[in-house]
């Protein structure tokens, strides 16, 4: 009864809801539209919204016009995927610590970990350049997973300590107390009740990795086999003559990945993203 | 379970506590490599900063020149104006995300048919890499053959084409809205998800007290989610402060500086003129900025969340 709408407020709804879409996917349909129109056609004056040309050439001209757009979309995934894989290790443990033990010093290393939210790598571009030469990483995959890891180890133990905290004790103390080790319980018992959460830690990860391949491949790597897709891309768009339907439909081929991946696990990746803004 | 152990409970703690690591040795044991992972690539890089700003250091080499760097940006004009360009960045795009994402979480919120593919519509922005959906925006903002300039001239609102990114002013809100368009998701998000959280039998009970709509939203949504839009609010600010890819591929912080931020300026000035004792100067005062910014603003999250009760 409570939640009834009249007739008019429904078609309030769902013009605000319309309006709201539209900024939201706009420029993704028009990325489309423009990927489908001719060069020739894109370039006229007056504007055109609509064209009788649509064809689908830009898809099949792109990967000639930018011969490692296959390589690029691979790197972005397996950057993506060495950055999320190497997080976990990272994470796995400090945010069972965090959500389970008692230690010295624990809210002071937390509160540390969360300070580093606040710095972008753009601020310690330098020195950090210096310490990926010391440690010979730069022009390597490594020069963009590793500083990728750093910045979101903080995140990933915050999203999974919330979660972990959710587990019962009371499994843990019970195989603690049936004579098995600390390491032992964590492996198998926390582990498989924390799936998941491990889930949607990797998911978040992962999208957010592969969302923010740009200024450390820009910066850290000059070898053009080893660039992710943003990176690769944006040297064709800095050209004088950018061809603009090939580069929406490489831009959008690129996506795919993610937006696979996002669709099949929408569900529980806004569950988990927002626990920690329910209350309980 | 309790009673039965009871009588050999002792025995097995003695066992418990000579098997086991203390638990403290444990903690760090599984803390520690992280916390070194981070002090090398994040904490040493930051002291490393810090060193650099007192230097005059470029690729030819460093000495050192005090608070020479300090005093040169305290004095310049430019630098003054990036600074407040900054906040002004920041605190525009903010509040409309906040405002956008308050509204599109009410809608989404909606008990109306298709609200689920809705919610999963909004994602798309901020699942897609920053960059990408940069390149979108660059070709909407075309003076010539963009939709926004050809759908302002198809409406007669301007006469020619219009090249977004070409004047300083336009240039400025043209990377807020994609600034905005970029962070909005995320904020609708959280705030979607603390809106559903409320509980329904405040509703109800405002209800049955004959409250409208409008009012249940402003005497009980709002207050109920108070704290999140408070913490959404400072990661929101702290993101959009350091917000540099947008800037950098939409503009590259012109035209004639006008969308040059802090961040922007470090980086131009460190990678771009190889300054590295400047840039980290300016580094360093960005990490100010945004801790006092930090600490005043946990202060008043603080009162915030006495005020509302939360938890």
């Amino acid at each position: 009864m409570m939640d009834r709408y009249t007739l008019l407020q429904k078609i309030g709804l769902y013009i605000g809801v319309a309006i709201f879409l539209a900024f939201i996917l706009l420029p993704f349909v028009e990325m489309f539209v423009v990927s489908l129109r001719p060069l020739e056609h894109l370039f006229s004056t007056p504007y055109r919204f609509w064209g009788d040309d649509f064809s689908f050439d830009a898809y099949s001209r792109m990967w000639e016009t930018v011969p490692l757009l296959g390589r690029y979309i691979l790197n972005s995934i397996y950057i993506s995927t060495m950055v999320t894989l190497i997080t976990l290790i990272f994470v796995v443990p400090a945010a069972y610590a965090f959500a389970r033990l008692q230690f010295p010093m624990k809210n002071a290393t937390l509160g540390i970990f969360l300070a580093v939210n606040m710095f972008t790598g753009a601020v310690l571009l330098i020195p950090l350049y210096r310490v990926l030469r010391t440690l010979g990483l730069l022009n390597t995959y490594w020069a963009m997973i590793v500083p990728g890891v750093a910045f979101l180890i903080p995140t990933g133990i915050w999203l999974l300590r919330s979660y972990l905290e959710k587990i019962p004790r009371e499994l843990e103390e019970a195989a603690y107390v049936d004579g098995a080790s600390r390491l032992y319980t964590l492996r198998r018992v926390v582990l498989p009740l924390a799936v998941p959460g491990l889930i949607v830690v990797s998911t978040a990860v992962f999208i957010t990795a592969y969302a923010q391949q740009f200024l450390f491949a820009i910066t850290f790597n000059q070898v053009r086999e080893y660039q992710p897709l943003p990176a690769g891309l944006y040297e064709f768009i800095g050209y004088q003559d950018v061809t603009w339907n090939e580069m929406m439909a490489a831009s959008l081929t690129g996506v795919l990945p993610v937006m696979l991946i996002f669709l099949f696990l929408q569900k529980y990746l806004v569950a988990g993203l927002t626990a920690g803004a329910v209350k309980e | 379970m309790a009673e039965i152990s009871a009588d050999n409970a002792p025995k097995q703690r003695v066992k418990a506590a000579r098997r086991a690591l203390p638990e403290a040795w444990f903690a760090w044991l599984l803390v520690a490599p992280a916390v070194i992972f981070i002090a090398v690539i994040v904490a040493w890089p930051l002291a490393e900063t810090v060193r650099l700003s007192f230097l005059e250091a470029d690729l030819g080499g460093e000495e050192w020149v005090g608070l020479a760097n300090y005093t040169d940006l305290a004095e310049s004009r430019r630098f003054h104006d990036t600074v407040l360009r900054t906040f002004y960045w920041m605190f525009l795009s903010v509040g409309l995300k906040l405002i956008l994402g308050l509204i599109g979480a009410t809608l989404l919120n909606a008990a109306i048919p298709g609200r689920a593919l809705f919610r999963v519509l909004v994602m798309p922005p901020w699942v897609i890499p920053i960059a990408i959906g940069c390149f979108g925006w660059l070709w909407l903002y075309n003076g010539h053959f963009g939709l926004i300039s050809g759908m302002l001239q198809r409406f007669g609102i301007i006469d020619g084409p219009f090249e977004f990114l070409a004047y300083k002013s336009s240039a400025f809100y043209s990377a807020i809205v994609t600034d905005v368009w970029i962070g909005t998701p995320m904020v609708t998000l959280f705030f979607l998800a603390a809106m559903q959280g409320v509980s329904r039998d405040l509703y109800e009970a405002a209800w049955v007290d004959g409250a409208g709509r409008w009012y249940r939203f402003r005497r009980i949504t709002i207050p109920q989610i108070m704290p999140v839009i408070v913490s959404m609010a400072l990661l929101s600010a702290i993101w959009t402060f350091n917000s540099f890819e947008i800037i950098w591929i939409l503009t590259q912080g012109g035209p004639r500086g006008a969308t040059t931020t802090l961040i922007v300026d470090t980086y131009k000035t460190a990678i771009g003129n190889y300054k590295f004792g400047e840039g980290a100067a300016r580094a360093v005062i960005i990490v100010i900025l945004l801790a006092i910014f930090s600490l005043i603003y946990l202060f008043f999250l603080n009162k915030v969340n006495r005020r509302y009760g939360a938890k």
